[in-house]
């Protein structure tokens, strides 16, 4: 059961209307592995997020969770695979009407029956878990700035203690060391727990730093490969986007 | 002295605890492993030790609950060690160890009574404040009114054409139907009772004053606050919440000017059109009515109309409407600008507009039907 991939798509076709985003992706997310997104801006990396997680129908191909077919899953079978996973949303999609702890308390309600005390706990210590003062608990998103409404967002994410944690853009708009520190967080978190994560980034830092395999989408597939295969990767996109001067200066410090 | 459960096991040893843990510690458990540790004893003074080397799998909800015991369990004199962790056992546990967790400190509550006495305040002083808001912005708009009119090119005349047919044009089918059918109800009711008298032919003169003084405008009104006060609301909110708003003030645009202004004299010129149109859609569905129940023609029912309704019941249904306008264009656009944060607040200002433009109309309507009795129209 383990050498199953913890995610397989095979063939995944999405499109809008008449503009088709992706055409044959195939892409394995093996259990344990940190698997960046990356792609032009509009090359869909997050709307093949959203087809993993459902909130997009494919129109064609398949997308397995656990080596289950996520289109014929029943309503039960699905309740339990999203127990599993987590999903941080690139603006923290926190709800607006509750606060940061009744936030992180939210898919225990709904996927545990523990204590109402024993559920406060468990969000207090995720929320300082995730790098947030303690008084940020009993705070409204709308209090708060937008590196503290995406740890709050990462701290509901991690609420159930999931295999897979999606990240869409978990380090956009956070100061350099926010995001370095973010990173760090991810990375401590992804090896203490074994967890699997699946990051959409635009962020070369965040990928030198804890990404074990990149997928790059273009021309509508996935090219997936480590960082230095993907380096020698002599696709035109491909090749600009990890010779760049950005991608040099990630790379020295990375190699420091 | 052994007692436990299935995840942990207490026993005592020479110098002081000894606490075995076992199974999974992870999400799934974590309710019943909590009920075991709160029946758990305290530790006597010493060392007390928890030993982990027999636990399955651990999550960081487990690792959470071993650290809630050992902060349980230690005291000045107690001292606890965890020992026998796997290594990333013990990365999850030195990580909680670190933290500073406490629960969130539960709002203090207070007496219903006070509660209810400290609601009445903050509403009364909101109310207040609300008042003064709508002054102000009634005499910034008037600022920017006359400064516009002073400088006519700065008019946006493509926003102003746009907003009068969302509010105007787009408005004709549900304020027409509705009016006819309120005249339709009115006539049917009205001969029914009138007939009692031998009176039915009252009917037209009920009708055409009520109408026209009162129900035509009122309604119009109504649906206006409902479609377009929202409407404006909403619209202005979400540029707020996508600080768009912000955007223009830094550009050098006045969003008086740019958004205010061309909503504001669009249902300024709307209003009075809307309601000749719904008086005309009332009368006409109380004609069929009276001709249907009273059997009498149309041109009799025009006659009667002109004779008996005074055409000054006509002027003072339309005087009311450019006022309604300007007051459910202000609040529509000033709770719009209210707006803060996020998309919840959105919501909230909307339904704010609605209430408060509909509740002001009908404030107002009172005091012109005072006024007008006063001036004895």
């Amino acid at each position: 059961m383990t050498d199953t991939p913890a995610i397989s798509i095979r063939g995944l076709r999405t499109q809008f209307g008449r503009t088709v985003i992706h055409d044959g992706v195939d892409l394995d997310i093996v259990r344990g592995e940190v698997m960046g997104v990356v792609g032009a801006s509009g090359s869909g990396k997050s709307v093949l997020m959203r087809a993993v997680i459902g909130l997009v129908t494919p129109t064609a191909g398949t997308v397995r969770i656990f080596g289950k077919d996520r289109a014929a899953m029943s309503g039960a079978e699905l309740n339990a695979i999203e127990k599993r996973y987590g999903v941080l949303f690139q603006n923290g999609a926190l709800f607006s009407s509750l606060t940061v702890a009744q936030n992180v308390m939210v898919p225990l309600k709904e996927h545990t029956g523990m204590s109402a005390a024993l559920m406060a706990e468990i969000a207090a210590y995720k929320i300082a878990m995730s790098g947030l003062p303690h008084d940020a608990c009993t705070k409204y998103p709308s209090e708060l700035s937008g590196g503290m409404r995406k740890r709050a967002g990462l701290a509901r994410a991690l609420a159930l203690d999931p295999e897979i944690l999606f990240l869409d853009e978990p380090t956009a708009g956070l100061d350099p060391i926010g995001a370095a520190a973010f990173d760090t967080l991810i990375g401590d978190l992804q090896k203490t727990l074994g967890l699997t994560v699946v990051m959409v980034t635009h962020d070369l830092d965040s990928l030198y730093a804890i990404c074990d395999r990149v997928a790059v989408l273009v021309d509508k597939h996935a090219i997936v490969g480590t960082i230095g295969e993907l380096t020698e990767n002599q696709h035109p996109w491909i090749h600009d986007y990890f010779h760049g001067p950005r991608s040099r200066a990630a790379t020295e410090s990375g190699g420091e | 002295m052994a007692a436990g459960s299935e995840w942990l096991a207490e026993t005592r040893t020479g110098d002081g605890l000894e606490i075995r843990l076992s199974g999974d510690w992870t999400i799934d458990n974590a309710d019943r492993i909590d009920a075991g540790i709160a029946g758990s004893a305290t530790a006597p003074a010493g060392t007390t030790v928890i030993d982990v080397s027999l636990v399955g799998r651990m999550d960081t909800t487990g690792a959470w609950l071993v650290e809630k015991i050992r902060r349980r369990l230690t005291t000045p004199d107690v001292t606890v060690e965890i020992l026998g962790a796997q290594p990333n056992h013990q990365v999850l546990i030195d990580r909680l160890h670190a933290l500073t967790g406490e629960p969130a400190p539960e709002p203090t509550r207070y007496s219903a009574l006070s509660l209810l006495a400290e609601h009445t305040g903050r509403a009364t002083m909101d109310a207040l404040r609300e008042g003064a808001d709508l002054l102000n912005f009634l005499g910034l708009a008037t600022v920017t009114a006359t400064r516009t009119a002073l400088s006519p090119r700065r008019f946006r005349i493509t926003a102003f054409v746009h907003h009068l047919e969302q509010v105007g044009l787009n408005a004709l089918p549900i304020v027409g139907l509705l009016s006819f059918l309120i005249g339709v109800v009115l006539a049917y009711q009205g001969a029914d009772q009138l007939r009692r008298f031998g009176a039915e032919i009252f009917t037209v003169n009920l009708l055409g004053i009520s109408i026209l003084r009162e129900m035509g405008i009122l309604l119009t009104a109504i649906i206006v606050a409902g479609r377009s006060g929202s409407a404006f609301a909403a619209q202005i909110g979400t540029m707020q919440v996508n600080e768009e708003i912000d955007a223009m003030r830094t550009i050098g645009l006045d969003p008086m000017e740019v958004l205010v202004l061309p909503r504001t004299l669009a249902l300024l010129v709307a209003m009075p059109l809307l309601a000749v149109y719904a008086d005309l859609m009332g009368l006409a569905g109380g004609a069929l009515m009276a001709i249907v129940s009273l059997d009498i023609t149309f041109t009799q029912f025009t006659e009667r109309l002109k004779d008996v309704v005074p055409i000054w019941s006509f002027w003072v249904g339309i005087i009311k409407a450019p006022i309604f306008g300007i007051v459910i264009a202000l609040v529509g656009c000033r709770e719009g600008l209210k707006v803060r944060g996020s998309a919840d607040s959105v919501g909230r200002q909307t339904t704010r507009a609605v209430v408060v433009s509909i509740f002001l109309v009908i404030i107002i309507d009172a005091v012109f039907s005072i006024f007008f009795s006063a001036v004895g129209v």
